[in-house]
C-alpha cells in the first residue's frame, strides 16, 4: 500500500495500570471498508474511539488522509460516526438531525435543505424529515443516524456496532444497505463488530483482534481460510479441532488417532514426536470415502441434527469429535447414531494451528 | 378485596380532610370581612394595596434572577458531573442538600459577617449588592430543588452518546449544551425553576434579615395587624404555588420523548 488513506501506528491505550490496546497498526485505504472484529473486551470499539477523537492514544499515532489527528478534538476531525444506541436528538426531527452537522458547520438554510433532501433519498426515507425519532423504528432510526454521519460529507467513516439493537431480519438488509451506500459513496469505512457473519459478508479486509491486539489483518476469504493464528482459527467460523503427533517431520506426517495423515509443507519448526492441534472447517469434510479427497479417518456417528437443507453430523473419532454438514437428499435417509463411519477430506484444508 | 379497598377509601377521605379543612377554612374565613355576607372586600384590598404590588413585583423579579442564576450554575454542573465527573456525585449532593440541613437563618448571618459595608466584598454596602445577594441566597436555598430536578432530567437521556454524537459532527460545547442537552432536559429545569419561584416568594428570613421590600416581609408584616387580609394573602400565596406546580405537570406532557435508548 503506498499511500493509506487512515493509518494507525503503534497504538496503546491505557486505562490506568490496564493497556487495553496495545501496539495497534492498520493501514486504509481510501474507500476501503475494513471491519474490526473480536469479542468483547478486545478493544475494538477504544481503538475506534480513539480514530473519533472520544479517547487519547497513551502512545503511537493516527494519520487520515496525510494528516496527523492524533491529538485534534472530535469535534475538528471531520470524521462521521454512527452509535450502536442511534444517539438521535429525540427534541430535533429527522432532518433537524440530518441537518445538525450542516448547521453547526455554517452552511445556508438552503443548502442544508437540498443536502438532507438528498440524504433522505440515499436511506429511502424520503418521508419521514418531520417525524421525531420515537416516531420511528429501530431499523429507520439507524438508518437516520448514517444519513446524519455522512450528510457533511465526512473523511472518514466510523461504525460502532450499529446492527447489534436490531433484530435479525433487519440487521441483515440495513447492512447491506450500509455497504452500498458506502460503495456508493467512496466513502472510507471502519466497522466495528463482535458477528463474524456481519464481517465476513461485508468488509474488504477484516482485523480480528484478541487482547488488546491485531491478530489477524486480511480479507474475508483470506480470515476464514488461512487464519493466521489459533485464536482466529476458533473465532471465526465453526472449526473442528483434532490432536495429532507429528510421526516424521520431514515427510511431513502426523498421527492422528492411529491413522497417518500427510501434511507436507506445513509442519514448519515441528519436530518428531511434538503434538499439535490440527483445524478442519465443516465443509471440508465428506461423510464417507470422496473422490479427490487424500485423507481419512474412521469413526463413529455421536450425533445428527436435522436443519432442513442441511444434516450437521457429528462424528466421535478418538477422543476427538468432528462436525460436518451434508446436504439432505430425499431419496437417502440421514445416517443412523451409533453407525460406523468413515470421514475423508484433503489434507489441504486442514490448518497446523500455532 | 371489597373490604380493602373500602379502607383506602377511608384513608383517601381523611387524608384530604386534614388537608382541605383548613384550607376552606381560610377561604371561607377570608370572604367574611364584610359583615353578614361573603365577599372578596379582603382581596380587593390586599391587591390594591400598592406595598402588595411592589412586594410582589420585587419577589417576582428576584426569582426570576434566581431561576436564571440557578440554572447557569447547575446546568452545567449536573452534566458535567454525569459527563465527566460520575465519582465526585455523592460529594456534590452532598453539598446541594446542605442547605435543606443548615437554616436560612445561620446562611443569612454568615452573609451579613462576610460581606457587611466593612468587608473587603461589601455587598450590603449598596442596594443592588444586597440585590444580589439575596438572589444568591435564594439560588442557595433552591439549590436541593433545582440540582435535583436537573439531575433526573440528565438520567432519562444518555448523555454521553448525545454528548459524542454532537462533538462528531462538529459542536462545541456552547452548542452541545444549549441544543442537544438543555432542549432535552428543559422540562426537568422548568419543575426547577418553578420550585424555585414557589420558594423565592413566600420567603421571609433572608429578606427580611437582609432588609429587602420583600414579599415575604409583607405578608408577616400584614399577618401580624390585620384580622382578613392575611387569610386572603395566604389563599393569594397558595394558589400562586399550586399554579406553579400544575404548570409543571402541564409542561412534562411535552417533553421529549427518549429515541436514543434501543428497546
Amino acid at each position: 500500500m503506498a499511500d493509506p488513506f487512515l493509518s494507525i501506528q503503534h497504538v496503546r491505550k491505557s486505562f490506568g495500570a490496564t493497556t487495553v490496546v496495545e501496539d495497534f497498526n492498520l493501514d486504509v485505504e481510501r474507500g476501503e471498508f475494513v471491519s474490526f472484529l473480536g469479542p468483547s473486551g478486545c478493544g475494538k470499539t477504544t481503538v475506534l474511539r480513539m480514530v473519533a477523537g472520544f479517547e487519547e492514544p497513551s502512545a503511537g499515532t493516527i494519520v487520515v488522509g496525510g494528516k496527523d489527528i492524533t491529538r485534534l478534538k472530535p469535534n475538528q476531525r471531520n470524521v462521521g460516526m454512527v452509535f450502536q444506541a442511534y444517539a438521535l436528538f429525540p427534541n430535533l426531527t429527522v432532518a433537524q438531525n440530518i441537518g445538525f452537522g450542516l448547521k453547526v458547520a455554517g452552511m445556508s438554510r438552503a443548502d442544508i435543505d437540498a443536502r438532507v433532501a438528498e440524504m433522505l433519498g440515499i436511506i429511502k426515507l424520503p418521508q419521514m424529515a418531520d417525524r421525531y425519532p420515537y416516531q420511528l423504528s429501530g431499523g429507520q432510526q439507524q438508518r437516520i443516524a448514517l444519513a446524519r454521519a455522512i450528510a457533511p460529507k465526512p473523511k472518514l467513516l466510523l461504525l460502532d456496532e450499529p446492527l447489534s439493537a436490531l433484530d435479525a431480519k433487519v440487521r441483515v438488509s440495513l447492512r447491506e444497505e450500509i455497504r452500498s451506500i458506502q460503495k456508493k459513496l467512496g466513502i472510507t469505512t471502519i466497522f466495528v463488530t463482535h458477528d463474524q457473519e456481519e464481517a465476513l459478508s461485508i468488509s474488504d479486509r477484516i482485523a480480528v483482534m484478541y487482547g488488546g491486539k491485531a491478530e489477524q489483518v486480511g480479507t474475508p476469504f483470506e480470515i476464514y481460510n488461512r487464519p493466521a493464528t489459533k485464536f482466529v482459527a476458533n473465532f471465526v467460523g465453526t472449526l473442528n479441532v483434532l490432536e495429532g503427533t507429528v510421526t516424521d517431520a520431514a515427510a511431513g506426517t502426523v498421527r492422528v488417532n492411529s491413522e497417518q495423515v500427510s501434511l507436507k509443507g506445513k509442519l514448519n519448526g515441528s519436530k518428531s514426536g511434538d503434538t499439535l492441534s490440527l483445524a478442519l472447517r465443516p465443509e471440508a469434510i465428506s461423510l464417507g470415502r470422496q473422490p479427490g479427497r487424500d485423507s481419512s479417518l474412521s469413526g463413529e456417528i455421536s450425533e445428527v441434527h436435522f436443519l432442513g437443507s442441511v444434516i450437521r453430523v457429528r462424528v466421535g473419532i478418538g477422543g476427538n469429535t468432528v462436525s460436518l454438514d451434508t446436504f439432505n437428499s430425499p431419496a437417502t435417509p440421514p445416517p443412523a447414531v451409533g453407525e460406523k463411519a468413515e470421514i475423508s477430506f484433503s489434507s489441504s484444508d486442514m490448518l497446523v494451528l500455532h | 378485596m371489597k373490604s380493602g379497598r373500602f379502607w383506602a377509601w377511608v384513608v383517601f377521605i381523611l387524608g384530604a380532610a386534614y388537608f382541605f379543612i383548613p384550607l376552606l377554612a381560610t377561604v371561607e374565613f377570608s370572604l367574611r370581612m364584610r359583615r353578614g355576607v361573603h365577599s372578596f372586600d379582603a382581596y380587593q384590598i390586599v391587591l390594591g394595596d400598592p406595598r402588595f404590588q411592589a412586594t410582589f413585583l420585587y419577589s417576582v423579579i428576584a426569582a426570576v434572577f434566581t431561576i436564571i442564576l440557578g440554572v447557569l450554575v447547575v446546568v452545567p454542573t449536573a452534566y458535567w458531573i454525569r459527563l465527566r465527573l460520575p465519582q465526585l456525585r455523592p460529594i456534590v449532593e452532598f453539598i446541594t442538600l446542605l442547605p435543606l440541613v443548615i437554616p436560612a437563618i445561620v446562611i443569612v448571618f454568615g452573609y451579613i459577617r462576610m460581606y457587611g459595608s466593612n468587608s473587603p466584598l461589601p455587598f450590603l454596602g449598596s442596594n443592588m449588592g444586597a440585590n444580589a445577594l439575596l438572589v444568591i441566597g435564594y439560588a442557595t436555598l433552591a439549590l436541593p430543588y433545582m440540582y435535583r430536578a436537573v439531575d433526573t432530567g440528565l438520567r432519562t437521556i444518555d448523555v454521553r452518546t448525545l454528548t459524542e454524537a454532537a462533538q462528531i459532527l462538529g459542536a462545541g460545547w456552547g452548542t452541545i449544551i444549549g441544543r442537544v442537552i438543555l432542549p432535552n432536559v428543559l422540562i426537568a429545569v422548568l419543575s426547577g425553576a418553578f420550585l424555585t419561584f414557589a420558594i423565592v416568594i413566600g420567603e421571609f428570613t433572608m429578606a427580611s434579615l437582609l432588609n429587602r421590600p420583600a414579599f415575604g416581609p409583607y405578608l408577616q408584616n400584614i399577618g401580624a395587624n390585620r384580622a382578613y387580609e392575611p387569610a386572603a394573602l395566604a389563599v393569594i400565596a397558595f394558589a400562586i404555588t399550586w399554579g406553579c406546580m400544575s404548570l409543571i405537570q402541564i409542561l412534562s406532557r411535552f417533553a421529549p420523548k427518549s429515541a436514543n435508548r434501543p428497546n
